[in-house]
Parts: structure tokens; C-alpha cells; sequence
């Protein structure tokens, strides 16, 4: 066990966890930030993405003793009330199926769209290829970064 | 308006008010309890001070706002807002005042709260048409009481209720309380479909915005005080039995507060109690990194209890059944040994799908609260009915002791008919005298599946001189159930026709996936259908329409099971719309039908070879699933299912080495991602006033057929075994 002090959703948290920990588990079973989810627990699904800084990472491959002072961000913490233009863009399109991959697909949208704002199909590809959508939601999901790209230029 | 019986009598109704006085019908606000945020101000009228419960479906605030609960389990097929706007429609309430409830296992109210075979909507339509209708009855009665009138004096729309000639007007809110405790009307007046204004429309998910913000919604983000976690180790092969395990040492770890081995086993198991394993290794704790640590650790032994299988055995058994097999059904019309003896031409082609495994993208989960005389269940449940009774058994409770809440659901596709998660997390419950949540972890799932079987079939078909069709027949076999439909198509198009469904044995556990047999048939029998079309020198579509002109105008044999007229009518729909005969160089098509779970799909793939890779262009979907309730939300159902198929035939499989599963995770486990869906889809649907049947596996099967006609044209040859990526055999 270790002392953590982490910025999470621009909060600053206080922990004691084993340092070998994933992100993941802290979010969910520590802090209870459950939109982060478990899909696979070996960076093959996406289902856990989150921000790191600007980056989207896995968070089932990052352990708490490697978050340091960088800012993370969660599903949670995107927008304050929903209304981050990749979370307007999906309910526009109506994405979700069954929703569960969801949050992960939507981190690594927006951190795509802070890289690149005008990603053309072969480049969102490329990025999300990482996150897997059992329901078979992936023409939508690409509808949707692709509206949110065109509103976030206006 | 058409008059109808509402089945409801005086018991019903005493039922009704014991939900509403006895706290059955419970909120779902623990799910909420964890939430950053503030939520936004609500779209349509204010929140109410005060609710009035109208019936089990209905509950109307003060102000208007109108509370529906839905009675299904939602696996993503969208249907907690597609069944309250059936409700929402025959109450005649504006859409944007509707909130929606999960309603809980009820079996005294609701009908049918089961999610599998496409059926919510299909059995439930009546039902929740009923309870829209009966309840803007109560409230008309109420009105009419009040103002000393006959309902008959009265009109009611958008949760507005007039005076016919008069000019008074009172707001549902505002009589709601004098409609509580009126008897339930015996019969009502449902609207006709021309005068629908809600079904038909395109409405968001009503859950969008929490799944977007990730709201906790999932059996695995449930949360309650003083739970404790939990995590299982199976044996590692079908056939084993746990023995023993490092107990103490296991027991010592950080953070373990318990490991035990538990038994799940009881009498009278039905078919949903499908398992693969019924002693579990389980470790108890509060974090599930420590419990996973722990479980990294585990040293255990296994006895070997039944015959350990792999996948070549497999391979050879349904070969030897598709020779001497038991045939479980069958149908045979005229001659076709001596129609083949007779043919200018025969064909016989041999398809084959290996196992599958469902992989939700949530694993299996479940919560349990066992105490001495009473069990709560709350988790991701296709048959929250079924749980109930398996755990009542389990325990040794009376039903009505067990409670059954059910969660938004990460994904279905048949794996959460069964219930067996539920069940041990009850029994772990039991074992730990408090409140636990199971996690799998995702080898859990994938290694303890009920999978699809594993399918071996084989189509013959005899052209005449003049390229008529005259014999076909399929003889299918499967571990363990054969995947023939024997009065399905092409039944009562053929003079001489037979359908042998074949059965076989594994001890690998294996229940409904997605389109169960069909998401097999389908590619099989729509692929060979285009191997005759073209040595019968005919275009495809041209060749089916033949077909089912046959079966239309004068059928053989005595029955088929399906329509044939709305089975060509999503034929020419496609057709139609996808320009069918023109296609762009480099472009390769195919096209195929299917019906299933009362629905008709039709689809047309466009493929091209990008460096011998296909991509697959375009996919034109046109469907006929009676009356569509929710546009948007359909199309949505329809192209997962294309992708779904796509998915699994072209990449996934399970495969068995000494009774264990050789994919254990999805770095082994391919499924279809990002680049390999579609670029585009579109769907289309028949319109017509028939009652609406099923969405959420009609889409796949005729995907399967498509794609591997179109694969057929861009390469040249046949793919008659899936998964096609990695398929060797030209021809099979
Ligand atoms: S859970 Fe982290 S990538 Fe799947
Ligand atoms: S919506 Fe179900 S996994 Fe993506």
C-alpha cells in the first residue's frame, strides 16, 4: 500500500492502494467513477479509456503508481453537463445500443478531435480501431465523430 | 378505434393497488447515487410533488408528467423507449413529459418480462396498447364524474381531456388523483393504426444522456453498502471438476476476506440453468484488483469427470452424424432420389461454423442479498422469471421470497437467458451471510460460455434440362442441436424436397446465440441458392422471385412457415432500392433473404478488394417487421445485426484443445472492429399495418448470405466455412 495523490476530473484525490493498482480498479472500486468499464483487462477492448493529460490510454494498463501529477479524465468529468460536442453528437446520431462500450468510444473520440479536428474516415478509423463495439454500433459511432468534428469547427 | 377486452377483471385490479400500496414497484434510484454532476432541468412540464399510480404501467405527477414503466430486460435492443411508447401512444400523453422506470419482476402484472427470440415486443404489443388505454379511460371516467358527464361527452388527447360541446378542459396532472382506485375498465378502445401519432416516429433512446455521461446503469456498476466482491475460477476444460485448492495461502493474500469452493447444484435444473461448472473456486473481497491478485495465485486441482474434447473430434462427430445420426426433424415431399437420378445438373456443396461465444461486451455479473428466509437478486438478467425460480430452488425459498431487479444490461445476444451467474452469486451470498456482486472476469466468460454450437450441413440441389429447379436437400447436423428448419424455405417451392435436422452430443455447454440455427442457415442455404442460380444461368433475385412464386401460386406439400408474398416484397424492395443489375467496375454484390422470429429482412451487400482484402462498401437493408414502433431506433437493431454478422462469420471462433477453450480473450478472439465494418448501410422497411414483430436478430442471418455471395463474386470462390478469414477449402 501507498499514498496516492491524484487530479481526477479536476479534483484532487487522497488514496491508499496497493501502487500496482490499475486506473481502472481506483476509479471503480475506490473513488465508485463506474463509467469507466471493464471489458477485457488487457488494452484489447477500449472499453476503459480515459484521459491522461490529452491522451486517451487504457486504464486497465495504467497503474496508479505511474499517474503521478497528471490530470485524468473520465466519461464523468468530459463536460460538465453532458454537453462536450462529441456527447451532443452522439445522442444526435443515437448511438448507443446496448451502451456499454460507449463511454470508452467517446474518450477516444474527443481525444482524437483535440489532435486532429478534421479527422477523414481512414484516421478515425485508425483510432478507434482500439475500441470494440459488441452491439456492431460502428457506422453510427463514426457519424457521430464526424458531426462533432464539423460542429466543433463552426 | 377498434373495441377490445382488456382482461382485466377486479382480481387484476386488486393486484394493481397491492404494487401500488405495497412498495413493489420500486425506484432505481440507488443506481443514481454516485453521480458528479447536476442533472439538467427535465424537457416538458415540471417535476410533480405528488404521483397517483394508474395502473402498473402508468403513474401520473400532479403537474402532468407522466412515469411508464417498462416491464422488459434492456439488452441494447432499445426497448425500455419502444414499449412505454406503445403505452405512451394509446394514453395519448405528449412523448416529452414521459419518463421511464424499470419496472421489476412482477409476475402477478406484467406479461412476458423476457428478452429473447425478438419476442418483447411482439408479445407485449396488446398488452401495453391495453395499459395505455385503460388507463386514459380511468382518467376520462374521473373527468366525467367530476363534471357529471358520460365519457362518451368527453375527448381526450395529449394528456388534455375536453368537453365535446363545451369548453371545459382538465389536465390529466389534474384528475389524476380522482382516477386512482376506479376499477379497471373490462373493455376499451385501442386506436386504429392510421391515427398513430407517436409509433412510426424516430424517438431517442431515453437512457442517451446517462449513457453518455456514464451514469452507473449496469448490473457491474451497482453499488450498496457494506458488498462485498467476488470472483470464481472454474476448471480450466469441460469435462474437469474442481478438487481442491491452496486454501490458506489464498485465504492470507491482501485483501482476501474468504475463499471457499461453492456449490451450485440443485434438483430440477430446466433449460436455462445451462452451466458449464458446478463447483466454483471463489475468493471474496473488497477490491477486485486484490481479488484478481489472488486468483493469480490460485494452485488447484482438477479431476477429470467426462470426456476432455477438442476441436478435430468435433469436426469427425458431425460428419459420422450427418451419416448415421438421429435425425430430430424432418420433412420430405415428393421423390428427390429419383428427381437427382433424373437431373441435367446436380450440385452439393458442405457448410460448416465453428463455435462461438456470445462476449457481451459486460461480462457476466450479478448481485445477491441472501438471508435466512429471503434472497434479492439485482443485476443483467434476459429472464429475470427464470433466475427467480432457479434461485428459489437453489436456497430451498417460496417464490415470492425471491426478488429480482433488473439492470441496464451490457449486451445480450442469448447469453443472459441462462442464469447461472445469478444463481451462484446467490449461493455465494449464502456461503458469506451478507451481500456480494459477482464479476467475471473476461476469461471467465469467454471460458465458461454457452456458446453456439458447433454446424455441419449439407445441400444438394438437381437443375432439369431446362434449369428448373427440381430436388433440393439438406441434411444438417449440429453439437448438439442440427440447424435445419425444415418447413422453412425453400419448403413448398421444390416438387421433391427433404430437410433431415441432425443431432449430435458434446459435453461443451451451448444455448441461443443471437438468431439461434438461423445465424447459420441462412449464409449456408443463401450462398447455395446462388451456386444454383448461376449453373441454372440466372440472375439470383430473378431465381428466388421463381421461387416464391411457386410457393405463392401453388405451393408443395401441405404447410411452410413463412409468407411467401412479404418474403419476396423485401426481395423486390431491395432490389429497388439498391439498383440491383447495375453495379460500378471493381464492385462485387451479393444478395440475400431470410425470415426469421417473424421477420422478413432482405439484404445486398457491395464489396471490393482493397490489396485482396474485401471491404465491404454498402449494405442496402429492406425489412418487413410488420408496423415499425420506433424508425430510428429499428434501423439501429438492423445494423448491428448486419455487423454482427459480418463479424462472426468473417473472423470469430472458438476452438477446443483437451476440453478447454483455446480463446480466452479477445487478443485470440477476433471480433470485428472499426475498419471492417461497412462504410454504409441504409435500411429500409415495408410498410404495412401488421402487428410488429421482432428486430433484434432478424438482421444477421441474411447478412452471413450476402457477404458470402458477394466474397463469392470478388474472389472468384466459394466460402463454405467460417470463419471465412481464415478459410482454406475451395470447395467444400
Ligand atoms: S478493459 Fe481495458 S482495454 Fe479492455
Ligand atoms: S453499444 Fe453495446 S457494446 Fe457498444
Amino acid at each position: 500500500m501507498a499514498n496516492f495523490t491524484l487530479n481526477i476530473n479536476g479534483t484532487k484525490q487522497e488514496m491508499d492502494v496497493d501502487p500496482a493498482t490499475p486506473m481502472l480498479w481506483v476509479l471503480r472500486d475506490h473513488l465508485k467513477l463506474v463509467g469507466t468499464k471493464y471489458g477485457c483487462g488487457i488494452a484489447q477492448c477500449g472499453a476503459c479509456t480515459i484521459h491522461l493529460g490529452d491522451n486517451a490510454v487504457r486504464s486497465c494498463q495504467l497503474p496508479v503508481s505511474a499517474v503521478a501529477e497528471q490530470k485524468i479524465t473520465t466519461i464523468e468529468g468530459l463536460s460538465e453537463n453532458g454537453d462536450h460536442p462529441v456527447q451532443k453528437a452522439w445522442l444526435e446520431v443515437d448511438v448507443p445500443q446496448c451502451g456499454y462500450c460507449q463511454a470508452g468510444q467517446i474518450m477516444t473520440a474527443s481525444a482524437l478531435l483535440e489532435k486532429n479536428p478534421n479527422p477523414s474516415d481512414t484516421e478515425i478509423e485508425t483510432a478507434m480501431n482500439g475500441n470494440i463495439c459488441r452491439c456492431g454500433t460502428y457506422t453510427r459511432i463514426k457519424k457521430a465523430v464526424k458531426l462533432a468534428a464539423s460542429s466543433k469547427n463552426v | 378505434m377498434t373495441q377490445i377486452k382488456t382482461q382485466y377483471n377486479r382480481r387484476s385490479f386488486i393486484k394493481v393497488s397491492a404494487a401500488a400500496g405495497g412498495g413493489m414497484l420500486i425506484g432505481f434510484s440507488w443506481l443514481n447515487g454516485c453521480k458528479p454532476n447536476t442533472p439538467e432541468p427535465e424537457p416538458g412540464v415540471a417535476v410533480p410533488n405528488e404521483w397517483f399510480e394508474i395502473n402498473g404501467y402508468i403513474k401520473i405527477g400532479d403537474t402532468g408528467k407522466v412515469t411508464i414503466y417498462s416491464p422488459n430486460p434492456e439488452i441494447g435492443q432499445n426497448v425500455r423507449t419502444s414499449m412505454p411508447m406503445i403505452v405512451a401512444e394509446e394514453l395519448d400523453v405528449p412523448w416529452e413529459n414521459v419518463i421511464v422506470e424499470q419496472a421489476p419482476l412482477n409476475t402477478g402484472w406484467y406479461q412476458n418480462q423476457f428478452a429473447g427470440g425478438s419476442l418483447s415486443i411482439r408479445l407485449s404489443w396488446n398488452a401495453l396498447r391495453m395499459a395505455g388505454a385503460t388507463g386514459k379511460r380511468m382518467l376520462m371516467e374521473a373527468a366525467a364524474k367530476e363534471w357529471g358527464l358520460q365519457v362518451s361527452d368527453l375527448a381526450a388527447s395529449e394528456g388534455i381531456i375536453k368537453e365535446s360541446n363545451g369548453e371545459r378542459t382538465i389536465s390529466y396532472g389534474e384528475i389524476a388523483s380522482k382516477a386512482v382506485g376506479l376499477e379497471v375498465p373490462e373493455e376499451v378502445e385501442l386506436k386504429a393504426v392510421k391515427d398513430f401519432k407517436l409509433i412510426g416516429t424516430s424517438q431517442k433512446n431515453v437512457d442517451g444522456k446517462k449513457i453518455v455521461t456514464g451514469e452507473p446503469l449496469f448490473g457491474l456498476d451497482f453499488h450498496r453498502e457494506s458488498m462485498q466482491l467476488a470472483v470464481i475460477q472454474h476448471p480450466p476444460a469441460f469435462g474437469m471438476k474442481v478438487k481442491d485448492f491452496n486454501e490458506d495461502e489464498i485465504k492470507g493474500m491482501p485483501g482476501v476476506h474468504d475463499a471457499f469452493i461453492v456449490d451450485t447444484s440443485f434438483e430440477d435444473s430446466d433449460r436455462f440453468d445451462e452451466k458449464g461448472f458446478l463447483q466454483l473456486i471463489t475468493i471474496v473481497g473488497n477490491s477486485i484488483w486484490e481479488l484478481l491478485q489472488a486468483k493469480k495465485a490460485l494452485k488447484a486441482n482438477y479431476e477429470t469427470v467426462g470426456e476432455l474434447e477438442s476441436s478435430g473430434m468435433h469436426s469427425k462427430r458431425l460428419e459420422k452424424a450427418l451419416v448415421s445420426g438421429e435425425v430430430q426433424e424432418s420433412r420430405k415431399d415428393g421423390n428427390p432420389d429419383a428427381a437427382f437420378k433424373k437431373a441435367a445438373k446436380v450440385i452439393e456443396r458442405t457448410y460448416t461454423a465453428p463455435f462461438i461465444a456470445h462476449n457481451t461486451l459486460e461480462p457476466m455479473n450479478f448481485f445477491a442479498n441472501v438471508t435466512e428466509d429471503s434472497a434479492e437478486l439485482i443485476g443483467p438478467t434476459q429472464t429475470p422469471e427464470a433466475l427467480e425460480g432457479s434461485v428459489s430452488k437453489l436456497l430451498g425459498l417460496p417464490l415470492e421470497n425471491v426478488t429480482v431487479n433488473m439492470t441496464r444490461i451490457g449486451g445480450g445476444f442469448g447469453r443472459r437467458l441462462y442464469v447461472h451467474f445469478g444463481v451462484e452469486a446467490a449461493a455465494i451470498s449464502k456461503k458469506i451471510g451478507g451481500p456480494v456482486k459477482l464479476m467475471y472476469t473476461r476469461e471467465d466468460d469467454m471460458t465458461q460460455g454457452t456458446y453456439r454450437p458447433t454446424y455441419r450441413s449439407v445441400y444438394k440441389a438437381g437443375l432439369d434440362q431446362n434449369n428448373n429447379l427440381i430436388a433440393f436437400t439438406v441434411k444438417g447436423a449440429g453439437l448438439p442441436e442440427g440447424p435445419v428448419f425444415p418447413n422453412r424455405f425453400p419448403a413448398g417451392t421444390v416438387e421433391n424436397y427433404s430437410a433431415e435436422k441432425i443431432k449430435s452430443e458434446t459435453n461443451v455447454t451451448t444455448g441461443a446465440w443471437r438468431a439461434p440455427r438461423s445465424n447459420f442457415t441462412a449464409g449456408a442455404e443463401q450462398a447455395f441458392l446462388d451456386e444454383v442460380a448461376e449453373a441454372a444461368g440466372k440472375d439470383p433475385i430473378d431465381f428466388r422471385l421463381e421461387l416464391f412464386d411457386r410457393a405463392i401460386n401453388d405451393p408443395v406439400g401441405e404447410e411452410h412457415e413463412y409468407e411467401a408474398e412479404r418474403y419476396a416484397g423485401v426481395l423486390k424492395l431491395v432490389k429497388e432500392k439498391a439498383n440491383w443489375g447495375k453495379t460500378e467496375p471493381g464492385v462485387h454484390r451479393g444478395v440475400a433473404a431470410y425470415f426469421c422470429h417473424s421477420t422478413y429482412v432482405a439484404e445486398v451487400f457491395d464489396i471490393v478488394l482493397e490489396n485482396d482484402n474485401p471491404v465491404v462498401q454498402k449494405v442496402w437493408c429492406a425489412v418487413d417487421c410488420g408496423i415499425v414502433v420506433n424508425k430510428d431506433a429499428a434501423k439501429n437493431m438492423i445494423e448491428g445485426g448486419v455487423i454482427d454478422g459480418i463479424g462472426h462469420s468473417m473472423y470469430s471462433q472458438l476452438t477446443f484443445e483437451n476440453g478447454a477453450p483455446e480463446q480466452m480473450n479477445f487478443d485470440s478472439y477476433q471480433l470485428i472492429r472499426h475498419s471492417q465494418a461497412p462504410k454504409e448501410i441504409e435500411v429500409f422497411f415495408v410498410e404495412n399495418e401488421i402487428d410488429p414483430t421482432g428486430l433484434g436478430e432478424p438482421g444477421l442471418p441474411p447478412a452471413i448470405g450476402a457477404l458470402a455471395n458477394a466474397l463469392y463474386k470478388a474472389k472468384g470462390m466459394g466460402h463454405y466455412h467460417q470463419p471465412f478469414i481464415s478459410e482454406k477449402q475451395i470447395v467444400g
